[in-house]
């Protein structure tokens, strides 16, 4: 009689799945979709409300510590530091948005480029994203600010032109794959225009991928331009963005006003956060491997 | 995987559409050693570079010569480098000749004069680069290992709080503005505690003799900041990269064998992990760069970097094309290395196979 | 050990829940591997609900699966590609995926198992014969691999020393050149990977080999050089699980079949049943016998998908 047949047949359990927890999950996710998207609104509204409030001096209130009537201070012309910010991070946001869509766009065309227009063009996009970062973004940054004159267009200009490679080169791996499914064999052998198959059969496919990235870029983006914006490259001193409010900081920071530099920096550094955690939540959802877990 | 390795991947994944002219000219290609063409790839990108760089310089409609009239070095020049100036950056002839009279003399070695340092561009690079390479060697190689490994722990003790509290602490760091990050520094330790040097690289008016440990008194809190922004890129890069060893079917079947989680790390992970890395640090080089012309701007730190917001402040186009490429240069010779490296340290290169990395 | 330790079967008797073959000994009194009851799923999304409200739900994979390999034989475990196959070899060896349920219980030489002591096996009892050369580190020798981790204190160096000295006697029995042993996987031919791995499992003398689709890949002749090789294995007194999509191959070496059909064992039996359809219990097994080459492609009376049999033995032929 074998050893085991005596045993009781109640089966043990040899293994339990482990349970989520509280950052991983599709909830989790929507959550920061919905905050994220909560601030940008109010971020906008505030900024076009106060816009007024930003830039109105008063001396009698000048170089204020942090107080109930000005949570974040006032600086040297009695501005408002709280509306300043709030300001400053609505300029900031708009200027991130619309450069980071403008890089995502140049990413998906130079991607379909890339994947569809044959060996040659593949080559030459491959070219010139090694060309692209083979000069350090901050750099290049300064030089295409340069070249615009400086001013808002420059940075929008650089940021979209410094910014596609790494989204460029994922959208282009994912269509190379799309491209060996057999309807799009079928479309091709059909004779319709790689521009047709290009616009109706690909691109819907890699939406999720593209969006994925453009909610990635947008973080960037945004440190970006306070940077370039800092050194004195981009927006004009006369708008109230991050960049521009922290470069004036940099007078007053021996003098003891940390709530120049503090806050807005924070406002900063938090939204650029946000956007980068919801930005990576979201690529949890279309990387296979996890959207089951 | 290295963006320049890009390259050799592109060309496998198109292979079957190649044309028979373009085919030829694909198989004579090959059939050159493989450093070789590594090196003639990185000649061509040098000139596209300084290409770009010049086009960006020359197309501004900032006027080298209106921006510094009043500057000691304009005043001092000769009527024939005033005209040779206004003719290079101005608008008379076309960008190709005008590049190639400044390829000219750049392959030479006379980059023009700088207009705000009243010195010869290459002597101005020259020294700014002496005075930064303190400053971004620590930052590289001190974010390079400290990121490293920490991205390697978080990794091994996955889902720890160990782990949690490395991967929260770089997603902070890298949403972290540098400029702001220095800025705060250079209150607390230089304003507030008074513990380091508000700014410059040596003390005000002590002339030409330093000493070196005044240089690292003042390259201190500079380097850390630096260092610091730098540590949160390598360390998530290096994490990302370590589950993908240990996601992998040799790990997998090392376990199966009986092997513990900690031998696994040390003998397959960190073997896996060399070419990641290696590629890692050298995209650090360019973060690193970047970084030290915001952290230079807010420390005075008179660097390279602090001298590119000069140039491009004030106008001093010859010293901007030289700086964008003197970081560029820095940038290839790091790539270069890492991709001869490549072939000295993976044995699917080395026995002439044609794969990079992974 | 116990009086009855040698014990055989008579060819085909059936208790246990399966027919035994003539080489299936009962040493020590029990099966060498006894796998009862067990059920394997893996808890996702449910993927009918709308996307943010979906819930948790259980997606088996095996369902109440019972199989057992005696000292002395190979066991085949036959099924089609990708049925979940390869989950078995996981549960036996205790590596659960994170969002694994998997209950049952696991006996090894008569000792019931947990996912601790199942692991303490690993390398220690039950080896694994991976499938490709995949499963080797492609940056290290492969000598070091076989020879496996080693620590640094005297007595470490020597009992390193002792297993590399085991790895050349098996690579000389196997046929390798020594020089193997300084070679990178990819530098190894098929036929070099495959004996590689076998003896990557055979170094630590193990009780039990898991194959798992130690042939895909293989031309004929190296498919049945491998399989003659866990064949010797089982001859010399081990036991062998042999994995795999290929029935005609496997019926040439195998003592007995358990043949895998949607996530459960349905039949296991001699491949001596398998002369002639009426020895054959389940449809299922029935459909399989059918697709066979050289016989007659019958269709199939029960429920039974035919077509899943067929797909059974056509991956089969499709081998080299």
């Amino acid at each position: 009689m074998s050893a085991h047949s005596s045993h009781t047949p109640a089966t043990a359990v040899l293994h339990r799945p482990v349970p989520l927890g509280r950052a991983g999950g599709r909830r989790a996710l929507l959550a920061w979709i919905v905050v994220a998207a909560l601030t940008l609104l109010a971020v906008a509204v505030a900024g076009i409300v106060l816009g007024t409030r930003a830039v109105t001096a008063d001396f009698s209130q000048a170089n204020l510590a942090p107080s109930l009537a000005h949570p974040f201070g006032t600086d040297w012309m009695g501005r408002d530091m709280l509306a300043r910010t709030l300001a400053g991070l609505s300029t900031s946001l708009g200027v991130g948005l619309v450069a980071a869509v403008a890089s995502s766009l140049i990413a998906l065309a130079l991607a379909l480029i890339a994947a569809l227009g044959g060996r040659a063009a593949d080559a030459a996009v491959s070219w010139l994203i090694d060309l692209v970062m083979g000069i350090p973004h901050i750099v290049l940054l300064v030089l295409v600010s340069y070249a615009l004159g400086r001013g808002a267009v420059g940075v929008l200009a650089g940021i979209a032109l410094t910014h596609w490679p790494s989204l460029a080169r994922v959208l282009r791996a994912e269509i190379l794959q799309l491209r060996s499914a057999p309807y799009l064999a079928a479309s091709e052998a059909l004779g319709v225009s790689r521009v047709r198959i290009a616009l109706v059969h690909i691109v819907p496919h890699v939406l999720p991928q593209y969006l994925v990235g453009l909610v990635l870029l947008f973080p960037h983006a945004i440190l970006h331009e306070a940077s370039i914006t800092f050194l004195g490259f981009g927006l004009s001193p006369e708008q109230p963005a991050i960049g521009v409010i922290l470069s004036e900081a940099m007078g007053y920071l021996t003098a003891g006003a940390w709530w120049l530099a503090v806050f807005p920096g924070l406002a900063l550094l938090a939204a650029v956060l946000l956007f980068d955690r919801t930005g990576s939540a979201l690529r949890s959802l279309v990387t296979p491997e996890e959207v089951q877990r | 995987m290295s963006y320049l390795g890009t390259g050799s991947k592109y060309a496998a994944a198109s292979d079957a559409a190649v044309s028979s002219v373009a085919g030829a000219f694909v198989r004579a290609w090959r059939r050159i050693p493989w450093p070789v063409r590594t090196l003639v790839r990185f000649v061509l990108l040098m000139l596209a570079v300084s290409f770009v760089t010049f086009a960006l310089v020359a197309a501004s409609p900032i006027d080298p010569v209106q921006a510094n009239v009043g500057q000691t070095a304009y005043l001092t020049m000769s009527p024939e480098r005033r005209a040779a100036l206004a003719e290079r950056w101005g608008a008379g002839e076309g960008l190709l000749e005008r590049y190639g009279a400044w390829l000219f003399d750049a392959i030479r070695g006379d980059f023009g004069e700088s207009l705000r340092f009243n010195a010869p561009v290459v002597s101005v690079v020259g020294e700014r680069l002496a005075s930064s390479a303190l400053l971004l060697a620590v930052a590289w190689l001190l974010s390079g290992v400290i990121g490293f490994a920490l991205g390697v722990v978080a990794r091994a003790r996955r889902g720890s709080r160990l782990d949690r509290a490395i991967c929260g602490w770089c997603y902070l760091l890298s949403a972290t503005p540098t400029f702001w990050l220095a800025m705060l520094a250079l209150m607390l330790f230089a304003v507030y505690l008074g513990w380091f040097p508000v700014g410059f690289a040596t003390p005000i008016g002590a002339g030409t003799e330093v000493s070196f440990a005044e240089r690292l008194h003042h390259a201190v809190l500079p380097a850390l900041t630096l260092s610091l922004t730098g540590v949160a890129n390598v360390a998530l890069h290096t994490r990302e990269k370590t589950c993908e060893v240990m996601a992998s079917d040799y790990v997998r079947f090392a376990r199966l064998r009986g092997e513990s989680e900690l031998s696994i790390v040390v003998r397959h992970g960190l073997r896996n992990l060399v070419l990641p890395a290696l590629t890692l640090e050298c995209a650090q080089v360019s973060e690193i760069i970047g970084g030290s012309v915001l952290v230079e701007q807010v420390f005075s730190y008179p660097g390279l970097g602090q001298a590119a917001v000069t140039a491009g402040l004030g106008g001093d186009a010859p010293l901007l094309v030289g700086i964008a490429l003197a970081t560029a240069t820095i940038v290839f010779a790091g790539n270069l290395a890492a991709n001869l490296l490549y072939g000295v340290i993976d044995p699917r290169m080395r026995k002439g196979v044609a794969h990079v990395g992974a | 050990m116990s009086s009855i330790a040698d014990a055989r079967h008579h060819d085909a008797e059936f208790h246990h829940h399966h027919a035994h073959a003539a080489a299936s000994h009962h040493g020590g009194g029990h099966h060498l591997l006894t796998v009862e009851h067990l059920s394997v799923s893996f808890e996702m999304y449910d993927a009918q609900a709308p996307f943010f409200r979906a819930g948790r739900v259980l997606l088996p994979v095996l369902r109440d699966l019972t199989v057992s390999v005696h000292a002395g034989e190979v066991l085949a475990v036959v099924g089609a590609s990708g049925s979940g196959k390869s989950v078995l070899a996981s549960a036996i060896m205790g590596q659960f995926e994170s969002n694994a349920l998997v209950e049952g219980n696991i006996w090894f030489d008569g000792e019931a198992m947990d996912a601790a002591r199942l692991a303490e096996l690993r390398g220690r009892g039950i080896a694994l014969v991976p499938q490709s050369v995949a499963n080797l580190d492609p940056l290290m020798r492969v000598g070091d691999q076989i020879v496996g981790p080693t620590g640094r204190s005297t007595d470490a160096r020597a009992a390193a020393e002792r297993r590399r000295a085991r790895m050349r006697e098996l690579m000389g029995a196997y046929g390798l050149d020594a020089a193997v042993e300084r070679l990178y996987p990819h530098e190894l031919s098929g036929g070099m990977a495959r004996r590689v791995l076998l003896i990557s499992a055979l170094i630590d003398e193990p009780r039990l080999i898991i194959a798992d689709e130690p042939t895909p890949g293989l031309d004929l002749d190296l498919a049945v050089h491998a399989l003659d090789d866990l064949r010797a294995f089982a001859d010399g007194g081990g036991g062998v699980m042999l994995i795999t999509h290929d029935i005609e191959l496997t019926l040439r070496v195998a003592d007995r079949v358990a043949v895998f059909h949607e996530g459960t064992v349905v039949e296991e039996t001699p491949c001596a049943s398998f002369a002639s359809p009426e020895l054959l219990t389940h449809p299922f097994t029935r459909a399989l016998w059918h697709a066979l080459p050289d016989r007659d492609f019958a269709p199939v009376e029960g429920e039974s998908p035919a077509s899943d049999a067929a797909s059974v033995s056509v991956e089969g032929e499709g081998r080299s």
